[in-house]
């Protein structure tokens, strides 16, 4: 058993099935809005922002969000792991990605949902 | 024209300040030799030419090294299979540390392999005879038994060579995935809560240059992924 902490699951397999189940929901998302540039006629602002003023559609960008954040994080943490032998570059290395990863989720969350 | 020009990694630690290919020249009268055999031959031009080998017929898996830029067993290897434009280049499995030539330490190696507890484990009470097993249970545990720990596998992974003392490695969790497919072995969740970390199995990206590699062909790949259905039903 080899113990870590700033891996995002605290475990492998919890790790591996969040890097899974957040790259089916990132396809889904991504095949969504190409889908939608693609078959919609006449794209102007007014049915871009009504697409997202809906509920669902919210929640469907909120899940792709958090989805991005966690397999980010999961494949950058293992990036890290790999490359990075110092431990003090490496917890730095860390600590900055995962930062950035919750500084660009409450970005976008005020994107969809802000006023 | 049945000159071979051999090129070869040399390293004596007492004498040499770093690594470096010395070339030799043998002549095989045109026969596919083993590329033990040339070795072999290269030693009577040289007998300070150090390597490991023992029962020169794939069995013992001392003799891995690296042909030509692939892993393998040099005693079941022939020419043919592994020399290009006249030329073999032969050095020591990449990843491990030198000790001379193309031995190398394989302490890490070990290492991994003795965590995984490479024995039977059974708390309930011993038969008076033997623990049976069905053909069906035994049937699972072809293509995990055969390995001969020659490390040609574990060698050729890069995730082996990243976190050689954290990652277990193909060659380990095959003989890992061997005792928790046995219907005798009673560890099994023990066994799977030593390897749910993020390093031990899950470090493995399936690549499967273990399986490209592995001189008894067998697939360290599919038991890496059979322990991870284990430990996804375990955890779930």
């Amino acid at each position: 058993m080899v113990t870590n902490i700033t891996n995002l699951g605290r475990s492998g397999v919890s790790d591996w099935l969040i890097q899974r189940v957040s790259a089916v929901v990132m396809a889904l998302y991504t095949l969504f809005i190409v889908g939608f540039l693609l078959f919609s006629s006449d794209l102007d602002y007014a049915t871009w922002s009504g697409l997202f003023a809906q509920t669902w559609m919210r929640i469907f960008s909120l899940l792709a969000f958090v989805s991005i954040a966690a397999h980010a994080w999961v494949g950058l943490w293992t990036v890290t792991t790999d490359y990075i032998k110092p431990a003090g570059i490496r917890i730095a290395a860390q600590s900055i990605i995962i930062l950035a990863n919750f500084v660009f989720l409450v970005w976008g969350i005020q994107v969809v949902w802000g006023a | 024209m049945s000159n071979l020009q051999v090129s070869l990694y040399r390293y004596n630690p007492e004498t040499d300040s770093a690594p470096h290919m010395e070339e030799f020249e043998v002549d095989t009268q045109g026969r596919d030799l083993m590329v033990l055999d040339v070795l072999h031959m290269v030693k009577e031009q040289d007998n300070s030419l150090a390597f490991r080998r023992s029962c020169r017929e794939g069995v013992c898996g001392s003799d891995g090294m690296n042909m030509n830029g692939k892993n393998g067993l040099a005693c079941i290897t022939p020419l043919s299979d592994v020399v290009k434009g006249g030329k073999l280049v032969l050095r020591p499995l990449p990843g491990l540390p030198v000790i001379r030539d193309l031995v190398i330490d394989m302490g890490l190696f070990y290492k991994q392999y003795e965590r995984i507890q490479p024995y039977l484990q059974n708390s309930t009470q011993p038969p008076s005879i033997e623990r049976l097993q069905s053909p069906e249970e035994r049937d699972k545990l072809d293509g995990l038994y055969e390995c001969i720990l020659c490390a040609c596998c574990s060698t050729s992974c890069p995730s082996f060579w990243w976190n050689p003392d954290k990652f277990v490695g193909p060659a380990g969790l095959l003989q890992s995935y061997r005792f928790l497919a046995d219907s005798r072995d009673t560890a099994t969740h023990e066994r799977l809560s030593e390897l749910d970390d993020p390093f031990s199995v899950f470090r493995c990206r399936g690549i499967m240059n273990c399986v490209a590699v592995c001189p008894k062909g067998l697939n360290p790949t599919r038991a890496i992924g059979k322990i991870r259905d284990m430990l996804l039903a375990d955890a779930t």
